[in-house]
C-alpha cells in the first residue's frame, strides 16, 4: 500500500512549546485514519503542518510523495475541514456550495444537494445567521462532497445533534465505499466513530503515543474485577494502566493479556470485561493510577 | 447483531455471517451481501468488513465468483457445525457446569433441568 501521508522527525515549536515533539508516522492511502487526543495535544497543529497552513520548526513532510507547502499540486487534491472556518462577510450557504468547485475539482453538486437537504441547510441563509450546528453541517458538507482524495476533519460536528452526526457517519461510509479515498477524522467522540477507522493516530503533548490498527487496538486491553489481593497478585508482573477500588474490591485495567494470561484470571476468580477504545485511550493519556477510596 | 468492543469487528462480522450460514438465512451457493453492504449495514469500516469475509473465504466457507461476489460454498454448514461442536464443551458446558456449582446445583438437578427444557 503507498503512503498518502508521510511524516519525519516533525517539530513545530511556539517559542519553548512544542506543540508537535518530533514525530514519525505514516498514512496509507485508502484509509479512514482516526486522529485522537486531548484539548491542546496538538491535533490541529499536525493538521495546518499537514495541509501546508503552517511551517515545520524541523523534519519533513511528504503529502501524496511531495511537501505540501506552497506546493498547489499537492493542495489542489487535499481538503482541510476545521473547526470554525471562516467565510467572507456576507456570504450565503448557496456561495459556499457554489465556489467550492473552484477548489475541488472532484466536487460533486448533485451530491452536495442530496446533503444539503438531508442535514436541513437552507441555502438562502446568510453563514454568520446560521446556529453553530448548521455552521457544522456546511463543513460536513463540503467535505463529503468534495471528494478530495485527502480530506481532514478537524472536529466537524460542534453543535451537531445526534441525528445529523449519525447522517454524517453514514453518508462518509457509503461515499467512501463508492469512492475510496484517504480521510483523516479528529474528534473527541471516539465512542461514536471508533467502528468507522481502519487506523487510529493518538497524540498526547505533541508526541504519538498510539499508532496501530482499530482491530489491533480493540480488546487490546482488559479490565480484571475482583478482590484487592487476588487483583493485585494478578496485576503484580504486568502493565497497569489503570487502577479503580472501591472497598475490598478492586478494578485493574491491564495492557494485552494472552489467552493463557486470560484463563489464570479467571482460575483466580477475578472478573474479566473489555474495553473500549475511548477508556483505552483515557487511560493511556491520562496519569497512571487514580485511587477513588470510597470508605463504608 | 451489535459489534461490541471485546473482540476485533472482523471476527464478529464472520461470525455474524456464519450464524447466517447455519439458521439457513444464507443457503449454500447463495451469494452473501457485498462488504459494503455490510459496512453500511454494521455502520463499520468497509476494511473491516472485507477482513471478515476475506477469513470465511480463506476457511472455505465462501467462495468468490470473479466480478459477481460472494456466494456460500458446498458443505459450508456442515464444516460450521463441526468446528463449532468441538468448542461447545468449553464455551458453554464448562461454564454452565461451573455457575451450577456456584448454586450448589448437583450434576443430576442440571441434568434433570436440561432434560425438562429440552422435552418442552
Amino acid at each position: 500500500m503507498t503512503a498518502a501521508i508521510e511524516v519525519n522527525s516533525l517539530t513545530r515549536r511556539f517559542g519553548a512549546l512544542r506543540a508537535v515533539d518530533d514525530i514519525s508516522f505514516t498514512i496509507d492511502e485508502g484509509t479512514i485514519c482516526g486522529l485522537l487526543g486531548r484539548n491542546g495535544a496538538g491535533k490541529t497543529t499536525l493538521m495546518q503542518l499537514l495541509t501546508g497552513q503552517d511551517f515545520a520548526s524541523a523534519g519533513t513532510i511528504r503529502v501524496f510523495g511531495h511537501s505540501p507547502v506552497e506546493n498547489a499540486r499537492v493542495l489542489q487534491n487535499v481538503c482541510f475541514i476545521k473547526e470554525s472556518q471562516k467565510y467572507p462577510e456576507d456570504f450565503r450557504v448557496k456561495h459556499v456550495m457554489t465556489s467550492a468547485p473552484w477548489f475541488f475539482s472532484n466536487w460533486d453538486a448533485e451530491f452536495a444537494e442530496q446533503l444539503t437537504e438531508e442535514f436541513r441547510l437552507p441555502l438562502g441563509r446568510k453563514i454568520k445567521k446560521l446556529s453553530r450546528g448548521q455552521l457544522s453541517s456546511v463543513g460536513v458538507i463540503i467535505g463529503l462532497a468534495s471528494r478530495a482524495p485527502l480530506t481532514f476533519f478537524d472536529e466537524p460536528y460542534l453543535g451537531l445533534d445526534a441525528l445529523a452526526r449519525q447522517l454524517f457517519y453514514d453518508r462518509l461510509l457509503e461515499d467512501y465505499a463508492k469512492h475510496p479515498r484517504t480521510v483523516v477524522l479528529s474528534t473527541h467522540l471516539i465512542d461514536e466513530v471508533s467502528n468507522l477507522l481502519e487506523h487510529v493516530l493518538v497524540i498526547d503533548d505533541g508526541r504519538i503515543i498510539i499508532d496501530d490498527s482499530a482491530d489491533n487496538l480493540r480488546g487490546s486491553a482488559t479490565t480484571v474485577v475482583g478482590t484487592s489481593e487476588a487483583v493485585e497478585r494478578f496485576a503484580q508482573s504486568r502493565n497497569v494502566l489503570h487502577l479503580d477500588r472501591i472497598g475490598g474490591i478492586c478494578s485493574a485495567t491491564l495492557d494485552a493479556l494472552s489467552p493463557d494470561d486470560k484463563h489464570a484470571a479467571v482460575a483466580a476468580g477475578l472478573e474479566l470485561s473489555s474495553v473500549s477504545l475511548q477508556q483505552l485511550i483515557i487511560h493511556k493519556t491520562s496519569s497512571l493510577t487514580s485511587e477513588t477510596e470510597l470508605s463504608a | 447483531m451489535r459489534v461490541d468492543d471485546s473482540r476485533p469487528i472482523f471476527v464478529q462480522i464472520a461470525e455474524q455471517i456464519e450464524n447466517d450460514i447455519l439458521s439457513g438465512a444464507l443457503p449454500e451457493n447463495s451469494q452473501v451481501p457485498s462488504t459494503n453492504e455490510y459496512a453500511a449495514f454494521h455502520r463499520i469500516n468497509p476494511a473491516t468488513a472485507g477482513k471478515g469475509v476475506n477469513v470465511l473465504v480463506d476457511a472455505g466457507i465462501l467462495f468468490k465468483k470473479r466480478g459477481i461476489g460472494m456466494f456460500v460454498a458446498k458443505g459450508a454448514r456442515e464444516r460450521i457445525v463441526a468446528e463449532r461442536r468441538s468448542t461447545f464443551l468449553t464455551e458453554y458446558v464448562q461454564p454452565l457446569l461451573g455457575e451450577a456449582l456456584n448454586l450448589d446445583i448437583s450434576v443430576e438437578q442440571l441434568a434433570a433441568m436440561i432434560m425438562k427444557e429440552g422435552s418442552q
